[in-house]
């Protein structure tokens, strides 16, 4: 069973991996994009961590609802929307339970990876953060192991490079865009692969 | 890399400073990044708010003031405002006539002024919406987020601010931006990459002697790469590209902008140019604004906005307007 204090680890966890990996997140996006994603996700993350920090929710929804706001709150841009609705709506979903099951935690986060396809109004191949949460989604319902959906959730954000994007602000460069890998796609994927860390470290 | 600046992670906040003590009509929310005009709200007046990534000044804080915005709300550079910023920024200036939110057609503006609409009508302010998209670099098609928005915004934004100063209904503000944006089409060109504070190197590689065509405002590439063209063969290209969008039969503003380092002895120079080729397409031009409105902060380069006018449309554009980017007629 997954507790809030589990569900605030793994947002802690997200916050220092997107403080590593900022560098490499802006370096992608400046070839398709506008060189901002690093530096957004790492200023949400770093507002999460705090908020969870000092409010410290009671709850595994109440932590991602917490974390889902924050991020609309402080992001900006496209990611702030998107990973804010993510995180709000995955946690809305696991109700008030105090624990929460693997499997309860998967169909959650089918929930939020829906929500974020209507907002965004994307679907898997448009080369978007979906490509690697689609499958990460599915596979964690799968198997229920966060293993196997960190593996689905990799190999997702890799098969962006050779597509086209056809939504956001890469999409603006027609057939230009292909050849790069998604900065959405690879910090989601850097999302779930801290779920997994989570989990394996708590084992 | 070498800016006029301290930290990256400072650039708005310091420029917001900047900006406050520079326009004392302003009143500057610096904690909050919220830009009003010091006698909002204006009783009986729709408000009219807009925002979007800083890196584009004076987009939009620049625009605040009588005739034109009421409040704007900058983001960190590049990137979208958050919902927070924009129901403060309409809690600022409504009067009870309702908001009109101007917003530039980037995924992360849309969404974020979509997320703030609701918020500010959860707190009983009425609020429109107009899209601006006018950039026919972009194909508008199933495939893609629809056009950028870029130059058009200032027509928006001044002709609809001219309508709320008359004192027009927000219902009427918002047909009149409407069709501000239906009849405005852009096209940018870049001659060098931006460079932005948080990442201290281009974000594109544009080797000498060539330039990007069908840019936007925030350093991304543009649809295609050219050998150095002279300024005469830019504007057959661009006019040529937003003519063959628009197709006008009366006569258009025209905006010929700068993207931020290019020079006004260049910008005057291509604006000759654009002329002799609106002259030459048998359009009218009703007016003209040559210079750096609708930046990409360090990047070289301009674009051309035309916007088709009526008679309403023209006497709004000529209306007085006092902010600090743009004035006259007071």
């Amino acid at each position: 069973m997954l507790d809030a204090e589990f569900f605030r680890r793994w947002m802690s966890a997200t916050a220092d991996a997107v403080d590593r990996e900022a560098g490499r997140l802006t370096e992608l996006d400046s070839a398709i994009g506008d060189a901002d994603h690093g530096s957004n996700l790492q200023r949400g993350f770093a507002a999460v961590a705090a908020a969870l920090e000092k409010e410290r929710p009671a709850t595994p929804g109440a932590v991602l609802a917490l974390a889902g706001r924050q991020l609309i709150s402080t992001v900006g841009g496209a990611s702030g929307p998107l990973y804010g609705t993510l995180l709000r709506r995955t946690g809305k979903a696991l109700g008030d339970d105090s624990e929460v099951t693997p499997g309860k935690l998967a169909a959650a986060l089918g929930a939020g990876v829906d929500a974020v396809a209507q907002l965004g109004g994307a679907k898997a191949g448009d080369k978007t953060m979906l490509d690697a949460l689609i499958p990460a989604a599915g596979a964690l319902g799968e198997s229920l192991s966060f293993g196997a959906a960190r593996e689905a959730a990799d190999e997702g954000a890799l098969a962006t490079v050779p597509l086209q994007a056809r939504k956001g602000r890469a999409s603006y460069l027609g057939e230009r865009s292909i050849g790069h890998q998604d900065p959405g796609a690879t910090s989601s994927a850097l999302l779930i692969g801290t779920l997994a860390d989570t989990a394996e470290a708590g084992a | 890399m070498r800016m006029l600046i301290n930290v990256a992670e400072t650039v708005v906040a310091d420029a917001l400073r900047g900006m406050a003590a520079a326009h004392p009509r302003l009143t500057v929310d610096v904690e909050n990044r919220v830009v009003v005009r010091s006698d909002a709200p204006v009783a009986g007046r729709v408000g009219i708010v807009s925002g979007g990534g800083s890196g584009h000044e004076p987009l939009h804080a620049g625009f605040v003031g009588p005739g034109m915005l009421s409040a704007a709300c900058p983001g960190e550079v590049f990137t979208s405002p958050v919902p927070d910023q924009m129901v403060r920024a309409a809690a600022a200036v409504d009067s009870g006539q309702g908001v009109l939110f101007v917003v530039k057609n980037y995924t992360g503006d849309v969404l974020n002024f979509d997320m703030a609409a609701e918020l500010a009508e959860d707190e009983g302010i009425q609020v429109a919406k107009v899209l601006v998209d006018d950039d026919v670099a972009v194909t508008d098609s199933s495939f893609t987020a629809g056009r950028r928005g870029t130059g058009a915004t200032l027509f928006v934004e001044k002709i609809a601010g001219a309508a709320a100063e008359e004192g027009a209904p927000l219902e009427r503000v918002e047909a009149l931006a409407r069709q501000v944006n239906a009849s405005s089409r852009s096209f940018g060109v870049a001659l060098s990459a931006v460079t932005t504070p948080a990442k201290g190197t281009p974000t594109f590689d544009l080797p000498p002697g060539e330039l990007e065509l069908g840019i936007g405002i925030h350093g991304e590439p543009g649809r295609e790469r050219r050998p150095m063209m002279t300024s005469g063969e830019i504007a057959d290209f661009a006019v040529d590209a937003v003519l063959d969008d628009l197709r006008p039969t009366r006569p258009v503003l025209v905006l010929v902008n700068g993207m931020g380092a290019t020079p006004l002895l260049e910008l005057y120079g291509f604006n000759a140019e654009v002329q002799r080729v609106l002259t030459e397409r048998g359009v009218a031009v009703a007016r003209t604004l040559v210079g750096n409105y609708v930046t990409s902060l360090d990047m070289a380069g301009c674009s051309v906005t035309l916007c088709q006018v009526d008679e309403e449309l023209l006497r709004l554009w000529d209306a007085p307007v006092e902010t600090p980017a743009l004035r006259w007629g007071r």
